[in-house]
């Protein structure tokens, strides 16, 4: 059977993907950055997953607002990089696995998680900044990856504990498909950011290490905490951290912290990453 | 009804139901810039490319004036008002900076510090 070994939490900046892109990665400002993954990508080197579930949200690239799925799942065989305004990023094609994204479509629509599927979708940074921080430069990405979209953009997101929940969800359905597949669960975006208005600039280190503590620790309770605490606290856009619950619910309930990174800044927000193996429970 | 307290956030905007509806065709002209016909159609003349969207004027002389605290109070959402940005060369950090009412070095200064403090800009009530 297929199965969920571990997690990956990480920002999805789309800045630290036009600093790769452009060759900056080693300038000193975006060193500090990519050292930061250096462990990951040995770790994940090692892990060797076959497919990569992505949960991501979509920055007006795939969807306007003339239609805004809260959960949307990939089951298309592949997803080019999305062009947003200044050309496509210049990275491999995605290529998906649709095999079991079908299969988790029907699963989790019938768990009663109502999955909106997507046959046709470019990709943007949210899903293709992680690859790259995990996987650098390759000519081709090495695993399939499953693209998850979640809304984040148009409020109401979906609550923490809707996507603690559909993480335990996509763990049975994955665990459901017969294949023997090791699939690792990306939860992306955050930490504190916020990109409008006269807050901008707003950073929140003690908020954003707090998160991080409890997503390994006591993730059933972070999940309880409200929209308005993310948004005054780790900025408007700091809300994309529920997506993060949606991995850490797919995982054990204990896990290994096999990494853990944070840093300040990366353009105009805070970078936090975690992987996390499954421990028990 | 009770208060939304989401209002009680110091310079944010929640882009809720009403700031939707307010701003969708804002937002949808916004979309329009995906393309590059259309980047060069709204730069050759921008007046005439906003005349082709029901917009109010107010939103059309925001986006004229790129005053982009103005699109986001008029319903604009920062992801699709970026796209105007883009279409300008300028980034994310430069329109940062202009809505939170420093320079673009004064802005980066203070990110490379550690960001704006979140101590201060939690309420509304600690402005007073």
């Amino acid at each position: 059977m297929a199965r969920i070994t571990a997690g990956v939490a990480t920002s999805h900046v789309p800045a630290i993907g036009a600093a790769l892109d452009n060759g900056k990665a080693a300038e000193p400002y975006w060193a500090p950055v990519f050292a930061g993954y250096e462990a990951s990508k040995a770790w994940i080197a090692a892990e060797r997953p076959d497919v990569v579930i992505l949960v991501y949200n979509d920055h007006a690239s795939a969807f306007s607002l003339e239609l805004i799925p809260t959960f949307a799942i990939g089951c298309a065989d592949e997803f080019a990089p999305a062009d947003e305004g200044w050309g496509p990023r210049p990275v491999p094609m995605v290529q998906g696995h649709p095999e079991l994204a079908w299969h988790l479509a029907e699963r989790l629509i019938l768990d009663e998680f109502d999955m909106t599927i997507v046959n046709k979708m470019d990709v943007d940074h949210g899903l293709t900044v992680p690859l790259s921080l995990m996987f650098g430069q390759p000519d081709a990405w090495p695993c399939k990856v499953i693209p998850l979209a979640v809304n984040v953009v148009q409020y109401p997101p979906p609550t923490g504990n809707r996507c603690f929940n559909l993480g335990k969800a996509i763990r049975r359905a994955v665990e459901s498909y017969p294949e023997d597949l090791k699939v690792v669960v990306f939860g992306t975006g955050g930490m504190s950011h916020q990109l409008q208005g006269p807050r901008a600039g707003l950073i929140n280190r003690v908020f954003d290490n707090a998160f991080l503590d409890r997503l390994v620790d006591d993730p059933a309770g972070q999940a309880q905490v409200p929209h308005i605490d993310y948004v005054r606290e780790a900025g408007s856009e700091g809300i994309e951290l529920v997506m993060w619950l949606i991995m850490r619910g797919a995982l054990d309930d204990k896990v290994r912290v096999a990494h853990r990174f944070y840093h300040v800044p990366a353009s105009n927000t805070a970078v936090g990453h975690l992987v996390l193996e499954n421990a028990g429970g | 009804m009770t208060e939304n307290p989401f209002k009680d956030i110091p310079g944010t905007t929640l882009f809720d139901a009403q700031q939707s509806r307010l701003g969708f065709h804002l937002n949808q002209f916004c979309m329009s810039l995906m393309t590059a016909a259309n980047r060069e159609a709204f730069k050759a003349d921008e007046r005439a490319y906003l005349d082709q969207w029901k917009m109010s004027e107010v939103q059309k002389q925001a986006v004229l004036d790129r005053d982009w605290n103005g699109m986001i109070a008029l319903g604009g959402n920062i992801y699709f008002t970026a796209k105007i940005a883009a279409t300008d060369g300028l980034s994310f950090r430069q329109i940062a900076a202009t809505m939170s009412g420093v320079t673009e070095d004064e802005y980066a200064e203070m990110m490379l510090n550690g960001g704006r403090s979140v101590e201060g800009v939690r309420s509304k009530k600690d402005l007073r």
